[in-house]
């Protein structure tokens, strides 16, 4: 009975520094993209927040989390998402606030992939069918005890593939087919360098995000007197610490400086491959997975470079890439049934079978996304907007005014004719009188 | 010895650095400022109210040329800075007495030894 109240209290804290996580979101793409930029990844969170949070409850809990049909999708708790009947000691509200954080955390994920040319309609368009359709649905089959993957024994403890590789490759597809931003590539292929606007703030971001994916990992057990929890964070802390240990080192050796942004990715992408994998592997395992992610953050970058795919945040090299190789490296690391740590082959295929079927739904969902946008309310931002800078041209507002644009000038200055009655000579009457001289 | 000095618009600065170094002017100026010409005040909200942005970011260009190379890089100005609408920015020529290169510490008489020794 006890219990219930000390699960209620932990799971409600759990969620709430997972929804603290979109303010990690947010100062990272704010410092990561131009200043002309920063107020619309900005807002772009908000709405992540705000349609993408309603959306959720809304519908897509439902489609996640309902009575099942085929295995495939959710049929009922439309807009009743409390009324789920759950096996744990937890109250079902607490359960919905924190399911409402990860659906927000994957629409996030996308938004930094698209940001900087991407029509501001079109992206709220895109949040509300991540929460509605693309993202509860593929969690419906791993997540729903009753969804075909999940039935075959599919393990994916707080999200690595449900979450981060549904939302990485979504932001793929979506990243693709909306184009580069404007002088990105030349045109021999050279990739051009957009400098960050403000590193600190970025870090701040990665700060938080590190901070709340404490409550990502630890928050999934639901249960605050699972032995496992406290295993859980020291995994996370791991993971994260060698990844970025690895992104740190190795641009030492292959750049020859120690970069902050992919040491930034690299902490983010072991963070990511350890979410599948943190209540089932070993602290050395833990270490290892993260260590391999710091690998990998930085080789998808250069590869995503390479085929031409513009992604100002490197969303898809975190979270596409070390989403399926969470995933994966459950099947290899798993102190129970890994092929590394027992020699037992069948998990590692269904982890294989998993990571697959999330990559084809992310690019088919991120396309489908961008199919339904093109058709409504237009994709992509036009040439005059993504110059002037998508803050002035959807937000009416610079993030810094840092030119101090003087505009607290009064306009009385400039309709001066109108304001004071007093007539100005025109360059006609003028060149007039200077001939008369 | 001439300097040109040009305002454009900020994003078409790449574009207009390409052409200056293909006409061999590789040395400039750039400085960030905001002003205002014919190009109609940028429409802002802030808390519900409408202001108006009076003055726009611009980018000023300085140059200091070899007069026979005024002609050629005013050309590859506004061949790569026109967009043909209002705002596209000014060119203004001044002459200029003496020129000095503080590394050497000499008159620079010969100002062409600073444009194009670039590697």
């Amino acid at each position: 009975m006890e219990l219930i109240y000390l699960n209620t209290v932990w799971v409600v804290i759990a969620a709430v520094m997972v929804l603290f996580m979109e303010g990690g979101f947010s100062l990272l793409e704010a410092g990561f993209v131009r200043t002309k930029n920063a107020v619309n990844v900005t807002m772009k969170i908000f709405v992540d927040l705000t349609i993408g949070a309603l959306a959720f409850w809304l519908i897509g809990f439902g489609i996640m989390f309902g009575r099942d049909a085929f295995g495939f999708i959710g049929t009922n708790l439309f807009g009743s998402a409390d009324k789920i009947a759950l096996s744990i000691e937890l109250p079902s509200m607490a359960f919905v606030l924190f399911q409402m954080g990860f659906a927000v955390a994957c629409v996030s994920i996308i938004s930094g992939a698209v940001a900087e040319r991407m029509s501001f309609k079109a992206y709220i368009v895109t949040a509300a069918l991540i929460c509605i359709l693309i993202y509860p649905l593929s969690g419906h089959w791993i997540w729903n005890s009753e969804g075909w993957l999940a039935k075959l024994g599919m393990k994916d403890f707080a999200g690595s593939a449900t979450i981060h590789a549904v939302g990485g490759c979504a932001a793929f597809a979506m990243a693709k087919l909306l184009g580069s931003r404007k002088g990105r590539f030349n045109t021999d292929g050279s990739v051009n360098v957009f400098a960050p606007s403000n590193i600190p703030l970025a870090s701040a971001g990665a700060f938080i995000l590190w901070f709340g994916w404490f409550g990502f990992n630890a928050g999934s057990t639901l249960d605050a007197s699972s032995s496992n929890l406290s295993s859980i964070a020291l995994n996370t802390m791991l993971a994260g610490a060698s990844g970025g240990t690895m992104a740190l080192l190795l641009t030492m050796k292959k750049f020859g400086k120690a970069d902050p942004s992919m040491t930034i990715n690299g902490i983010l992408s072991g963070l990511v491959a350890i979410t599948a994998g943190c209540a089932f592997v070993s602290q050395g395992s833990a270490i290892i997975i993260g260590a391999i992610s710091g690998v990998i953050v930085i080789y998808a970058t250069l590869f995503i470079d390479n085929v031409k795919v513009d992604d100002p945040v490197g969303a898809v090299a975190v979270h596409g890439f070390n989403g399926v190789f969470g995933t994966i490296a459950v099947g290899l690391f798993d102190s129970s049934e890994g092929l590394f740590t027992t020699g037992e082959f069948s998990l590692f295929l269904v982890q294989l079978l998993g990571a697959v079927v999330v990559i084809g739904w992310g690019l088919i969902g991120g396309a489908f996304i961008a199919k339904v946008c093109e058709k409504t309310v237009g994709f992509r931002a036009t040439e005059r907007e993504e110059e002037e800078g998508l803050d002035m041209s959807y937000h009416g507002i610079p993030a810094y005014n840092e030119l101090e644009r003087f505009a607290d000038l009064p306009t009385s200055l400039f309709n001066f004719e109108e304001t004071t009655g007093v007539t100005i000579k025109s360059s006609a009457t003028k060149e007039k009188e200077r001939k008369v001289v | 010895m001439k300097k040109v000095e040009a305002i454009i618009r900020p994003e078409r600065l790449t574009e207009t650095i390409k052409s200056l170094k293909m006409i061999g002017v590789t040395g400039f100026t750039v400085s960030q400022s905001v002003g205002r010409g014919k190009q109609k005040d940028t429409q802002g909200v802030y808390r519900g109210k409408n202001y108006q942005v009076t003055l726009h970011p611009k980018v000023k260009m300085e140059i200091v040329l070899s007069d026979y190379l005024v002609e050629a890089t005013i050309k590859a100005i506004i061949k790569s800075a026109q967009t043909g609408e209002n705002g596209d920015g000014k060119i203004y020529v001044y002459p200029i007495l003496e020129a000095y290169n503080i590394r050497t510490g000499t008159i620079d008489f010969d100002i062409d030894d600073l444009v194009d020794n670039e590697g």
